[in-house]
């Protein structure tokens, strides 16, 4: 049972490349639409790492972009400054995002001990502020004209491994001990002690392998832009996250990966309706809200796929 | 040596007294009652004993160790379990993971093992998923493995939460109104049920409880707490004939 799942998503994977692949080497993807890819992906990696800490331990935190852009300021200046062979430098690139991004985890996740709610959220979206202001005024990173000269070596097949690991490192934690621990923890707090669930470790954990993964979405951004602004890491990019995550549903990974792709590809189709872009881009926000929690809604989504059973998280 | 070996426990919560000088020694696999009205701070004992609350005098002997200050991750490591007055499930996750969160601390491996499932993972998900079909059988909650917690009636919560307490095999249960709100049928059953745990876990009992058909049928000795102070000790004979205790009940 459990190997035919896998098999069936080892074969979704593949397929899915093999369609990238063909869109992108034929050229039947228009430019926009090729441009498009590494950010979806990118979204993915960052909407399932967030749910991590929002859906499965279920902190509300808004300094998601925080984590990606100190992430992909370390990983970048690192390919900027050496001059090693891509196959090297790219990887390694990943690696110091990635650790840093975790540090920075670590130190935010101090805090998120003690805070609840709110409050979690609140101190979240200030060190994002903070991050994005440090950026803004340091001149070795080029300050508010942003890192420019990065090598675009984080092409689609890059990007797409990088996803394919998120997937696997995060569901393996989440179907594991460790991940019962973590929604041990969401669900009830004093419970989780009495049955000796160590919930300083878990809750810490979750916050660092999360900001793990933003680290290297961030790199990948960076080195698939080109250029890092700080500007684009600001609290609208930690929302847009925040918003792929919910409207997937908390706690589902299939949900925040479907949602990472609609939210990212929807603004760009929307491109031609020009001044009405927003409006449709809400009024199709409002839509799928309804579509993923309205009770009637939700009541006719099943019978529609009466077939694919809910699954318990 | 006795298990539990509680000495002139104290705490003040600001200028309220709410346990005094409680004393209390249990041997291996007795199963003692602890009542008394409401808000005597029966569950204020719990919270002492599980280390949710730190107390301001008195000391704690578990097993011949001191447990002062300990934390309730540690004390229960140490062998003691509990359950909550207000059930305290993990109600979005399945009933069955309920219980392997308990079993965690037995069955583990590293986090490598997890995320690279390494062989390691497998040997124990597998021993901990037969360990907890093991503990849902007996609570015939075998049926209902799948389902949300949250989904289970009443009464079935309430067995889950001990299942769950057992899964961390505890030397000492702490139960805290475990028959709240049930039907004197389901009641009836869950005496039943902490005969057949007492003989198959070889566990001591500390029950709070109100039902009084209940506490007095299965318990081997009771104390009694009115206002943080024991008021009485002693054999359920001794208690339901103790001038004292039937004045807290029922008024002179």
């Amino acid at each position: 049972m459990k190997n035919k799942k896998n098999i069936i998503y080892t074969a979704i994977a593949i397929v899915v490349y093999l369609l990238l692949f063909a869109l992108v080497e034929t050229g039947t993807a228009s430019r926009q639409m090729q441009n498009l890819i590494v950010p979806v992906l990118v979204n993915i990696i960052l909407a399932v790492s967030l749910n991590l800490i929002v859906g499965f331990l279920g902190e509300l935190t808004l300094g998601h972009a925080g984590f990606m852009s100190v992430g992909a300021y370390a990983g970048c200046m690192f390919t900027v400054s050496c001059n090693l062979p891509v196959y090297i430098e790219l990887p390694v690139a990943f690696v110091i995002g990635g650790l840093t991004a975790a540090v920075f985890g670590f130190i935010i996740g101090i805090p998120a001990l003690r805070l609840k709610g709110d409050y979690l959220a609140i101190v979240t979206l200030g060190f994002g502020e903070i991050i994005r202001s440090i950026l803004n005024s340091m001149d070795i990173v080029g300050g508010s004209g942003g890192l420019k000269g990065i090598e675009k070596s984080g092409n689609y097949t890059v990007a797409y491994v990088l996803m394919i690991i998120t997937l696997i490192v995060i569901s393996n934690v989440i179907h594991s001990c460790h991940g019962r621990s973590i929604k041990a923890i969401r669900d009830n707090v004093i419970a989780a002690e009495s049955v000796g669930v160590n919930v300083v470790y878990y809750k810490m954990f979750a916050f660092v392998l999360s900001a793990f993964f933003a680290g290297v979405a961030g790199v990948l951004y960076g080195q698939n832009l080109g250029i890092l602004k700080p500007a684009t890491f600001d609290f609208n990019k930690s929302i847009e996250i925040l918003v792929m995550v919910v409207l997937g549903g908390m706690g589902n990974i299939k949900g925040s990966i479907i949602a990472a792709v609609i939210l990212t590809v929807l603004p760009e189709l929307l491109r031609d309706l020009a001044d009405y872009r927003m409006l449709f881009y809400a009024l199709a926000l409002i839509i799928m809200m309804l579509f993923s929690s309205n009770p009637t809604l939700v009541e006719f989504r099943q019978r529609i796929f009466s077939r694919s059973k809910r699954e318990v998280n | 040596m006795a298990l539990v070996d509680i000495r002139q426990l104290g705490i003040s919560f600001g200028g309220l007294r709410a346990v005094d000088n409680f004393n209390l020694t249990m041997d291996d696999g007795q199963l003692y009652g602890l009542i008394g009205p409401n808000g005597a701070g029966k569950t204020t004992i719990f919270n002492l004993l599980t280390g949710v609350y730190k107390p301001t005098d008195g000391e704690f002997y578990f097993d011949g160790e001191l447990m002062n200050g300990k934390t309730p991750i540690q004390i229960n490591k140490k062998g003691i379990a509990r359950t909550f007055q207000n059930i305290r499930l993990f109600s979005n996750m399945s009933v069955i993971d309920n219980v392997k969160t308990g079993l965690q601390a037995k069955y583990h491996y590293s986090m490598l093992d997890g995320i690279l499932r390494l062989p390691k993972f497998g040997r124990m998900e597998r021993e901990m998923t037969d360990r907890a079909m093991e503990l849902l059988k007996i609570f015939d909650l075998d049926g209902e493995a799948e389902q949300l917690a949250s989904n289970l009636p009443y009464g079935k919560q309430r067995k889950l939460e001990i299942a769950r307490a057992l899964a961390t095999d505890p030397k000492l249960l702490l139960l805290d109104e475990p028959a709240a709100g049930m039907n004197p049928n389901e009641t009836a059953e869950l005496m039943n049920t902490i005969s057949l745990i007492r003989e198959k876990f070889k566990v001591s009992i500390l029950l709070i409880e109100h039902d009084m058909s209940l506490v007095m049928g299965i318990c081997e000795k009771i104390v009694v707490l009115l206002y943080g102070r024991v008021i009485a000790n002693g054999i359920p004979d001794e208690i339901k004939n103790d001038p004292k205790v039937i004045v807290a009940y029922l008024g002179e």
